[in-house]
């Protein structure tokens, strides 16, 4: 089943490097994703984007908007050009199918995810220096490579359960946006609009708390979440139920 | 080896009040060319799925090449190929990089990958396009292809679903004539559904007439014709007048007149002398021009197939 998951993999992150009409224009807009999560915030920020976790955390969720785009364009997607009939008349399985898909998407943003990490160590050490070569600390680095990957795990899963209900890819991406939003912006929404005493009361919160850790405990809860999401996709991805949607 | 590729027993598949396909039992010989033929919606794409174990039958069975679609699924498709409603093309990528994902999927080592798209592409006149992006290309372009990925991994056993729907009379000739040096190079059985008549009397050894799931015959088109056909005669003309007509229609050995214009068919049964039918238009006063006498095509008996149903 292994060969078959990187037979999938493979031809999902061929179609989506395809899919603004050209490699070509495909590389230039991954290159302006990394180009700002990489070195123009990074830039923006100098030497603190390597010590406090909370700077670049807050731009992991970029990457996993990547996966959702990807995650529907391969199962809603394929849907719509009617090549997931074919796919499915294939000798493939369908854990085979499943996996190769979530597997691609959550390949795809959580490379970007690294690279623009990596690009940031750079950008920071040409332009903030500090005499010696400066990197993140080994616990936010592990937090850096693993929030993505269990976060981007999430949204691929809930991405093929929306994208088998949705009629077009597009649909399943905006309301899986939607509750990307949700899980980012919402608290900081409410959070604006609190009054200031509560405001000062989260204030003092964030700063008494350990964001390794915090961001430890939630990729535990999310590496929870993630195994049971992807056992409710394993049993709704199945040839006889997909036919008959 | 086993005799027939293909064996439905009273398969039957029903969703919610309608029975796609209701009760079905034919056999397809192997390395034969079968047809199932069938108006819009009769159940044609619902056996299919069936067969390949895409969806799951309500009541009775099937067996292709000896396994069952739903135990033995994943040995079915292995041994098929499929070419189903639409194309299913990647179109954002290339004709090779499609054949080459299929290969892949089939588990196709590495150089017999290659020799098999080149072998294909050729065949089908498209080796030199192989790296164009699917989607500018023709129908009939996509068509080859999709036969060519069905065709790769050496199936014994080949889906067509409407393979020449949507193709302009030329396209679709030179499909049909690729597609018989492809089954005659190979000797594979295929199971085609089309509702182009003329195709499956050029192309296959036998068919199956569907209708609202029910399988209404089953043949060869000669023992259809034989079977469900009359003789007739084909009279251009004029002074058809509806006096004429009804006394054409009131024939105790006519079976049916279809006039259209200065033309008009006769049929009647078999046996009858159609000769004696010339002096009794002339006594009516009709002026004939020209006259042929013809045996029914499939398409008659189609018509009469369907027409019978709708009496029932």
């Amino acid at each position: 089943m292994f060969s078959d998951i990187i037979t999938i993999i493979q031809k999902d992150l061929r179609e989506i490097l395809s899919a603004r009409g050209s490699r070509k224009s495909s590389l230039i807009y991954l290159g302006i994703v990394v180009g700002l999560i990489g070195i123009f915030m990074p830039m923006q920020s100098g030497r603190i984007w390597l010590s406090e976790p909370i700077v670049p955390l807050v731009w992991s969720w970029f990457p996993v908007f990547l996966m959702i785009s990807m995650v529907t364009d391969s199962i809603a997607g394929e849907r719509e050009r009617n090549t997931l009939e074919t796919l499915l008349a294939s000798r493939l399985s369908d854990r085979a199918i499943l996996f190769g898909k979530i597997a691609g998407a959550v390949i795809y943003g959580w490379s970007i995810s690294v690279i623009s990490n990596l690009l940031a160590v750079i950008t920071v050490n040409v332009t903030d220096p500090s005499g010696s070569f400066q990197f993140y600390t080994l616990s936010l680095f592990l937090i850096l490579l693993f929030l993505p990957l269990v976060l981007g795990t999430l949204m691929s899963s809930l991405g093929v359960l929306v994208s088998l209900n949705a009629p077009t890819a597009r649909s399943a991406y905006q309301k899986l946006s939607l509750v990307m939003l949700g899980f980012w912006f919402v608290p900081m929404f409410i959070i604006n609009l609190a009054p200031e005493s509560f405001k000062l009361q989260i204030n003092q919160f964030l700063s008494n708390i350990n964001m390794i850790q915090l961001a430890a405990i939630g990729i535990v809860l999310l590496i929870v979440v993630n195994i049971g999401l992807i056992w409710l996709a394993m049993q709704r991805f199945q040839r006889t139920r997909l036919i008959l949607d | 080896m086993n005799m027939y590729a293909i064996q439905t027993d009273q398969l039957t598949r029903v969703f919610g009040t309608v029975r796609a396909v209701d009760q079905i039992t034919f056999e397809v010989d192997s390395g034969s060319l079968f047809g199932f033929l069938g108006p819009n919606g009769s159940g044609k794409t619902t056996t299919i799925r069936l067969l390949l174990g895409l969806l799951e039958p309500t009541q009775g069975k099937s067996s292709v090449l000896g396994y069952d679609p739903i135990s033995q699924g994943d040995l079915v498709r292995q041994n098929c190929g499929a070419l189903l409603e639409h194309t299913g093309l990647y179109e954002r990528l290339t004709a090779a990089e499609n054949l080459e994902f299929y290969a892949r999927v089939f588990r196709l080592s590495s150089s017999e990958r290659n020799t098999r798209i080149k072998e294909l592409l050729t065949n089908m006149g498209l080796w030199d396009r192989k790296n164009e992006t699917v989607k500018s290309w023709s129908r009939g372009m996509k068509q080859k292809l999709a036969v060519a990925r069905a065709m790769l991994h050496r199936p014994k056993v080949i889906f067509l679903d409407e393979p020449t729907a949507g193709l302009d009379p030329v396209a679709a000739s030179a499909f049909r004539e690729d597609l018989q040096n492809l089954v005659r190079q190979s000797g594979v059985t295929v199971f085609l559904t089309t509702h182009n008549l003329n195709e499956a009397e050029k192309l296959c050894d036998r068919v199956g007439v569907i209708r609202e799931g029910k399988l209404l015959a089953i043949g060869s088109p000669d023992e259809l014709r034989l079977r469900n056909g009359n003789a007739f005669i084909d009279v251009v003309g004029s002074g058809f007048s509806a006096e004429v007509m009804r006394k054409l229609e009131q024939h105790t050995q006519i079976t049916s007149v279809r006039q259209q214009d200065q033309h008009v068919r006769i049929q009647f049964e078999t046996g009858f002398d159609s000769s004696s039918l010339i002096p009794l238009l002339v006594e009516q006063g009709i002026h004939i021009e020209e006259i042929r006498k013809g045996k029914s095509s499939l398409e008659d008996v189609f018509l009469t197939l369907m027409e019978e149903e709708n009496v029932q």
